[in-house]
């Protein structure tokens, strides 16, 4: 089964490799990894989606945990939480199929960004669900190029709020084993 | 004038209570020697690298205290990674500093570059390339409290040689606040009374104790709560010395080369109280197989040990000490005289022997190694067949008297961490039993313990062979003995008197005692060189596969 894991990380050189160097030498499995600052520049957070049984990513979990520079850690995989992706798909489209494309478009609330003679890039944020069915929709089309920024998510609600309150409160995977 | 970086690190290893430095020099590390000459910190030079980092870890286990290491950059530094994977997989203390090139040349392939940040990230439990000399008074603060806190661990700084060079205004900070790192030593209240309760009901209950309990300095408390509860105590190989061997709940090792009437214990217990362990492969056998009866709680400070390797019944994070503190005024005593009984029953039918071998027997020598000394000297140990007799026969008494690398297994230790240990602590016999493989991978440090005039007894059992590997390729490889001779070893008594130590040699059995009489008696480094054969085998021996009850014991 697929994890989302909110994880709030220093943000400082060489935390990306920690983590990154972690999934790969204890055989996890990275679907997906994104990383930026957040609120306060001084911790970034990432939203990591990986595949694997309740033993996997409970050890996932603790051995994130164990990095220093790992503040804070959450699999929200079922909490309530606002998910979205973003895609950039660069689609072939001659004169005569744009209309076509530009109703594809429309449905799945994506963009047009850029034009070109014969091909034009579209711009579509969602879950991961919405982004499979844009890139099947446009695929006859011809998709010359695609980039995704891979899985960005927020807890609903106010929890989580304030990040200082939270981080005295290492509450996740201690205990109960 | 101010002081430089340098001279920062210096005075914040002051302040950490380090007066004692293992390393060796070369050019990028120069700064922190030029510092470390105008102060009252003792250098300790090495002849390779990786036996800083060993004596460093041989110091930090014996003492209780954060063995501290310098090198240099490049191969300097690379020369330290089994060093620091080896402290890493035992949990041992211990704080590295690595010169390196100026900052404004980092990755640029400069002359004895390395990134050794890179390189020791698996194997450290934090590290640091040291980019501003500003905040170089609170990582090396930050760098001793990771590495003695929580679960302990080595811990790398990185430091450029401008970076060394640079003045540094910076004060120490009177406190360590890290966000990301607030390891649990009080263990949840409700699951201490579980475990409380769980423990007194059991009929055949059995402790087993790991690294954990010495690195806590739980011994004490562990002997209240067996003789409580009237529970046998098995432990680790990195557990030996947490429990007394000559307690008579004491069941000694269990697991690969475990007791044979340990390792039945373990087929039998209702309840499995696992502290300070780690449930290591070597120690469960089959994990299908393990503790068929039991049910299993599991207390240790690193949440990650929990529930990795075995299916737990009763999870408890914590510290080992301040867990059975909690723990003792909860439980119930009891006399388990079934369970005490059936616990001699089987120490009478399954008892550890020797198996055949030649005149001289390792294990007997051992044995009487450890009646002379009343298992109290300090043992280190390399890693081969004598590591197993050592761990076996000696008779552990006493924590943090034995000094090995019990999960890495890393021949080459025993040496090195002997000359930690005996700076460690100058007023105790400290012995490094060892074998004609292992003591050659140190054997240039007989250098380094003349030099600095230790007492060190070196306990060499020479079979000419890497014996560990020929007894795998008896059971596992038809027989086939390849790369397992040494025909070209060295005269062992010879070596050591061309080094200045006193060289003693054992050929037969008559010979031990006075032998090792004389060897602690002669207040210098002496080795003895034990001649055995090559066919000895460690009994009792769980095949790759089987449970630990289906053990092969010698046939006479």
């Amino acid at each position: 089964m697929k994890h989302t894991l909110a994880v709030l990380v220093e943000n400082k050189p060489g935390v990306l490799t920690r983590v990154a160097g972690l999934f790969a030498r204890r055989g996890y499995n990275i679907e997906s990894l994104a990383v930026g600052p957040t609120e306060n520049p001084s911790v970034s957070r990432m939203t990591i989606v990986v595949e694997g049984d309740d033993h996997t990513i409970e050890q996932v979990c603790k051995q994130l945990h164990k990095l220093i520079d790992v503040i804070k850690l959450s699999d929200i995989t079922q909490d309530p939480h606002v998910g979205r992706e973003l895609v950039l798909i660069k689609v072939n489209a001659e004169p005569h199929v744009r209309g076509e494309i530009m109703q594809i478009v429309e449905v799945f609330r994506a963009r047009i960004v850029d034009i070109a003679r014969d091909s034009l890039i579209v711009e579509a944020t969602g879950d991961e669900d919405k982004i499979n069915a844009i890139e099947a929709a446009l695929r006859p089309f011809g998709i010359r190029e695609l980039a995704r920024t891979g899985k960005i998510a927020l807890v609903r609600g106010s929890r989580g709020k304030v990040l200082e309150a939270d981080l005295s409160e290492q509450e996740n995977v201690s205990q109960t084993g | 004038m101010k002081r430089t970086g340098a001279q920062a690190v210096i005075e914040a290893l002051l302040q950490e209570g380090a007066d004692l430095v293992f390393g060796y020099p070369g050019g990028a590390v120069l700064p922190l020697y030029h510092a470390l000459a105008d102060s009252p910190i003792k250098h300790v030079l090495v002849r390779h690298e990786q036996n800083a980092v060993h004596a460093a870890s041989g110091y930090a286990r014996t003492s209780g205290r954060v063995g501290v290491c310098f090198a240099t950059s490049g191969p300097g530094a690379t020369n330290l990674v089994t060093g620091i994977a080896t402290a890493y997989m035992d949990s041992v203390p211990v704080v590295i500093f690595t010169g390196q090139v100026p900052t404004s040349m980092v990755g640029t392939d400069a002359f004895q570059e390395v990134d050794v940040t890179g390189i020791t990230m698996p194997i450290t439990k934090h590290n640091y390339l040291v980019k501003d000399v500003a905040e170089l008074p609170r990582i090396v603060k930050e760098a001793f409290h990771i590495a003695r806190t929580g679960r302990p661990g080595p811990v790398l700084i990185d430091l450029p040689r401008d970076v060394a060079q640079a003045p540094c205004e910076a004060p120490i900070p009177e406190q360590v606040e890290i966000r990301g790192y607030k390891p649990t030593y009080k263990g949840h209240a409700g699951q201490i009374r579980a475990l409380a309760k769980m423990l007194s009901e059991a009929e055949r209950p059995l402790i087993f104790v790991g690294g954990g309990v010495v690195a806590s300095g739980a011994e004490e408390l562990l002997v209240r709560l067996a003789e409580t509860l009237q529970a046998p105590v098995a432990t680790t190989l990195a557990g030996l010395g947490a429990f007394p061997e000559d307690h008579p709940l004491s069941l000694g090792m269990v697991g690969l080369h475990g007791k044979p009437y340990a390792n039945h214990a373990f087929m039998e217990c209702d309840v499995l109280f696992g502290l300070g362990v780690r449930f290591d492969d070597r120690v469960t056998g089959a994990l299908d197989k393990f503790a068929p009866q039991a049910k299993i709680a599991h207390v240790d400070i690193d949440p990650a040990e929990i529930g990795k390797n075995v299916r737990v019944d009763l999870p408890l994070v914590g510290d080992a000490r301040t867990v059975l503190e909690d723990l003792l005024p909860l439980v119930q005593p009891g006399k388990r005289e079934a369970w005490l009984k059936r616990l001699q029953e089987l120490r009478e039918a399954y008892p550890l022997t020797y198996g055949r071998g030649g005149d001289v027997r390792p294990q007997w020598v051992i044995q009487r190694l450890g009646e002379m000394t009343r298992g109290r000297a300090i043992i280190t140990t390399d890693v081969g067949q004598h590591q197993m007799w050592a761990a076996l026969f000696y008779g552990f008494t006493k924590p943090r008297t034995f000094i090995s690398s019990c999960g890495l297994g890393t021949m080459g230790y025993g040496f090195p961490a002997a000359i930690g240990a005996q700076l460690a602590r100058p007023d105790a016999m400290v012995w490094a039993i060892t074998g004609d493989g292992s003591f050659q991978m140190s054997m240039p440090e007989l250098g380094t313990a003349v030099e600095q005039n230790l007492p060190i007894k070196i306990l060499l059992f020479n079979n000419q062979s890497l014996a560990m590997v020929r007894q795998l390729q008896h059971f596992y490889y038809e027989g086939k003995y390849t790369a397992v001779r040494f025909s070209g070893n060295p005269d062992f008594v010879g070596l050591a008197r061309c080094y200045g130590a006193e060289g003693l040699r054992i050929t037969k059995q008559e010979e031990v005692i006075p032998v090792l009489e004389e060897a602690m008696q002669n207040g210098r480094l002496t080795l003895i060189e034990c001649l055995i054969s090559e066919e000895e085998m460690v009994y009792p021996m769980v095949p790759a596969g089987a449970g630990l009850n289906e053990m092969i014991l010698p046939e006479d």
